[in-house]
């Protein structure tokens, strides 16, 4: 448990709980992607380099900005200006949800980790391996993800039109 | 939409980027106040007076007649005749203008003044750096000001001023030979009058020279 | 002799730190390195600034700027030093803590990527397995800083200049992305060092440069296109257009924030340059073996440089293209073209050597080309032109 863990849990937890307590939502997606950054330096920190670069980009590359642009197309972005300070109103029942998840959450790794073996040395996985298990283990799964995300777009194309012909 | 005409394009841009060490065309800047475009013929900015000859008050051309004054559309010329008279050019004594002022500000260099002066006085001049940071006194061009040579207005505008000598040369001429046929006449007249015992032969006076007509507005 | 010039950086490093004590030695060396990455790609920031209006300038039949020092050498001075001396206004109702992080993220995120690029041989500040990956990894960075720069200024003009360069950035990002992924099949391996180091071999005196090949070529060609629509850079630069959104995402900025968005933009122009040259024309390896005498780090500089005045030759020649045209060219005409350019790659490595594949490859790439962009003009229609004069 080095200084790097402890400064990278530090800051990927202040993010998530201030992704959680603050009032304005814009505020609250950046926080969240200085948590994904969080768990991309903890990946890194693990030595798991593909994993931690994949997170920076498809996590604060492209999800964080698909939140943001959610947030934007709502009205979510609208602040109430009666209100002062940094915490909305409901930071309390955001923190009893945030803390019942993660009870559940922990739990639930705590039992599993008592299942796992004990190694000392983790072994390095390159990312020629990952791409090998990828199209030769695990090739089921991820023609399925393909098919999911084929799906989504198509359906993403449909609303839109739909609402083109609305208009119309 | 195979990309060849950003091809075209981009080796146009080539080209322009080549030959802008080269070649005056491709590189049109003029580096200003260092060189300047020369004024082409035909410019006109402000106006100036006109004289001949190298003394500018005797010289002038301007007999004050004011219709300048009249016609301005600013109403920016500013005129006062003077009480005595000097000879013209071609002899006559006539009034000169003891204020002839100008103002800068005002002048928007319509040209009608120089179109409807009969005297070929005011002309148009090319220069235009006549800014200045004294707002009042510094933007009204007085009498000595805008006195220039006949000689200045050959260079600024030669095929004009060529003309305008040209017409001015032929009615000096013109008016002279009336004057000497006036002269012979009265001469012969006075002759016969002298030959006849005639009571009251008085001496007429050779009639005054013709005011020269006013010219074509087209000339200019 | 050649052989010091070329590790001369190296060989200096290693002088200087030996004066420390041997624990501090790795860390003093590699601060020395982020100091000379720091301090060496913003002046060329300067240069680049510099050549962009001069070149424009008379490409445009007009000198650029000559008054400040010969031939206006000292004009990204006078240009630092009005940045410096402005005033830094921030609107009264902006978002002030997301206002002042905007330039500082986009400064971070590009200079990030720095550090996985092999400048030389041996030049590498960090030799990662998955560099290709950091790198992309930073340049995504960008769009949040964008977007932050673009909501946190509460300007309408603003975030519609935000959204658009976000979705401009996204739509490049792909075909970015999979141009490289052919570089990588070919390889084997994401590491940048690898990928110079296979170019790096001569046969008949000509380098094995990717650029050279078939779907190399067609990769390069993607990659330019997408990296200049990454950095909002003409024909691609309507978010930040002048007569369009005064300054797009950046409009509320005033002074030092100002020049480091600018100074981000040309650093990110630098970045996907180099990363540009570092996978298809061969990194720091010289044309021809006979030149191997120049210093491999002076043939990467002036690739990087060449880049960036092709950079700036198109910007003096292309119109702007319109959001929605930038949207469609990406989705309907440049992603296809990647997605072949892969499956043509792979026919490549699997044909074997031989006069065949690049035949094969080359023909394949041609004709989906000329009949991908025919079948575009034809859908449009362009008829003949016609003028109408005023009477």
């Amino acid at each position: 448990m080095s200084v790097a863990f402890w400064l990278i849990a530090a800051l990927t937890v202040a993010g998530a709980l201030a992704a959680v307590l603050l009032k304005n939502l814009v505020h609250c997606a950046l926080a969240v992607t200085a948590a994904f950054l969080g768990l991309a330096l903890m990946f890194l920190e693990l030595d798991a380099q593909f994993a931690g670069f994949a997170q920076i980009l498809v996590y604060i590359g492209a999800v964080a900005i698909l939140v943001v642009f959610a947030i934007l197309l709502t009205r979510g972005s609208e602040t109430p200006e009666k209100e002062i300070g940094v915490f909305s109103r409901t930071w309390l029942a955001g923190l009893i949800v945030a803390a019942a998840v993660f009870a559940v959450l922990g739990w639930a790794v705590l039992q599993s980790a008592a299942g796992l073996p004990h190694e000392a040395a983790v072994p390095a996985v390159s990312v020629q391996q990952i791409g090998q298990a990828l199209m030769g283990q695990y090739v089921l799964p991820l023609e399925i993800v393909a098919l999911l995300l084929t799906a989504a777009t198509i359906g993403a194309v449909i609303v839109a039109m739909h609402e083109k012909g609305d208009a119309q | 939409m195979l990309g060849e005409g950003i091809l075209r394009g981009l080796a146009e841009t080539a080209r322009n980027f080549a030959g802008s060490y080269f070649s005056k065309e491709r590189l049109t800047t003029v580096e200003y106040p260092e060189e300047r475009i020369p004024t082409i013929e035909a410019a006109r900015v402000f106006p100036f007076l006109v004289y001949d000859g190298p003394d500018w008050e005797a010289g002038m051309r301007c007999v004050a007649c004011q219709i300048c004054e009249k016609e301005c559309p600013p109403k920016c010329i500013y005129i006062e005749k003077s009480k005595d008279k000097k000879p013209d050019y071609t002899g006559k004594p006539q009034i000169y203008p003891a204020r002839f002022d100008i103002d800068v500000s005002v002048c928007m260099s319509c040209q009608i003044c120089v179109e409807v002066c009969p005297f070929e006085a005011i002309k148009m001049d090319t220069v235009f750096e006549l800014s200045t940071d004294d707002r009042f006194g510094g933007l009204l061009q007085d009498r000595k000001e805008l006195a220039k040579s006949n000689e200045y207005y050959h260079k600024i505008h030669p095929t004009e001023a060529a003309e305008v000598d040209a017409r001015l040369a032929e009615e000096k001429a013109k008016s002279e030979a009336k004057a000497k046929a006036a002269a012979e006449a009265a001469a012969a007249k006075a002759a016969a009058a002298a030959a006849s015992p005639a009571p009251a032969a008085t001496e007429v006076k050779p009639t005054q020279p013709v005011i020269p007509p006013k010219p074509a507005g087209g000339g200019e | 002799m050649s052989e010091k010039a070329d590790q001369i950086f190296i060989l200096l490093k290693d002088w200087l730190v030996s004066f420390l004590p041997a624990g501090w030695q790795h860390v003093a060396g590699v601060l020395l390195c982020v100091v000379m990455i720091v301090a060496v790609y913003p002046g060329l920031f300067a240069l680049a600034v510099l050549l962009e209006r001069k070149g424009l300038g008379r490409m445009q039949n007009r000198l650029g700027p000559n008054r400040v020092g010969p031939f206006g050498l000292f004009q990204p001075i006078a240009d630092g030093i009005k940045s410096l001396t402005k005033e830094d206004i921030v609107p009264l109702r902006a978002d002030k803590v997301v206002h002042f992080l905007a330039p500082v993220m986009l400064v971070v995120a590009v200079f990030m990527g720095f550090a996985v690029l092999p400048m030389g041989r041996n030049m590498v500040l960090v030799d990662l397995d998955a560099s290709l990956l950091f790198f992309f990894a930073m340049g995504a960075s960008t769009e949040i800083s964008i977007f932050m720069a673009g909501w946190s200024s509460r300007n309408k003009y603003s975030l519609l200049g935000a959204m658009r360069a976000v979705a401009q950035m996204i739509s490049y990002e792909v075909p970015l992305l999979l141009s490289s992924v052919a570089i990588v099949m070919m390889t084997g391996s994401l590491s940048l060092v690898k990928i110079v180091e296979a170019q790096n071999q001569y046969t008949w005196g000509l380098p094995h440069w990717y650029v050279f090949t078939p779907w190399g070529f067609a990769g390069f060609v993607i990659f330019v296109i997408a990296s200049m629509a990454e950095t909002n850079r003409s024909p691609f630069d309507l978010p930040e257009g002048e007569s369009e959104l005064v300054a797009g995402y950046f409009t509320e900025y005033s002074g030092f924030k100002f020049a480091l968005f600018f100074l981000g933009e040309y650093v990110g122009m630098f970045g996907i340059s180099g990363l540009g040259v570092t996978l298809f024309l061969g990194g720091w390896s010289s044309p021809l073996a006979v030149l191997n005498v120049v210093p491999s780090w002076m043939w990467f500089f002036s690739k990087v440089m060449v880049w960036i005045c092709f950079f700036i030759w198109v910007r003096g020649t292309l119109p702007r293209l319109r959001q929605d045209q930038l949207m469609n060219f990406a989705w309907k005409f440049v992603l296809p073209l990647t997605l072949l350019n892969l499956v043509v790659a792979a026919v490549w490595r699997f044909m074997g050597e031989g006069w065949l594949r690049w035949v094969v490859c080359s023909a394949v790439l041609i004709v989906v080309y000329a009949g991908a962009g025919l079948s575009e003009m034809r859908r449009k229609k362009f008829g003949p032109r016609s003028y109408r004069y005023a009477e």
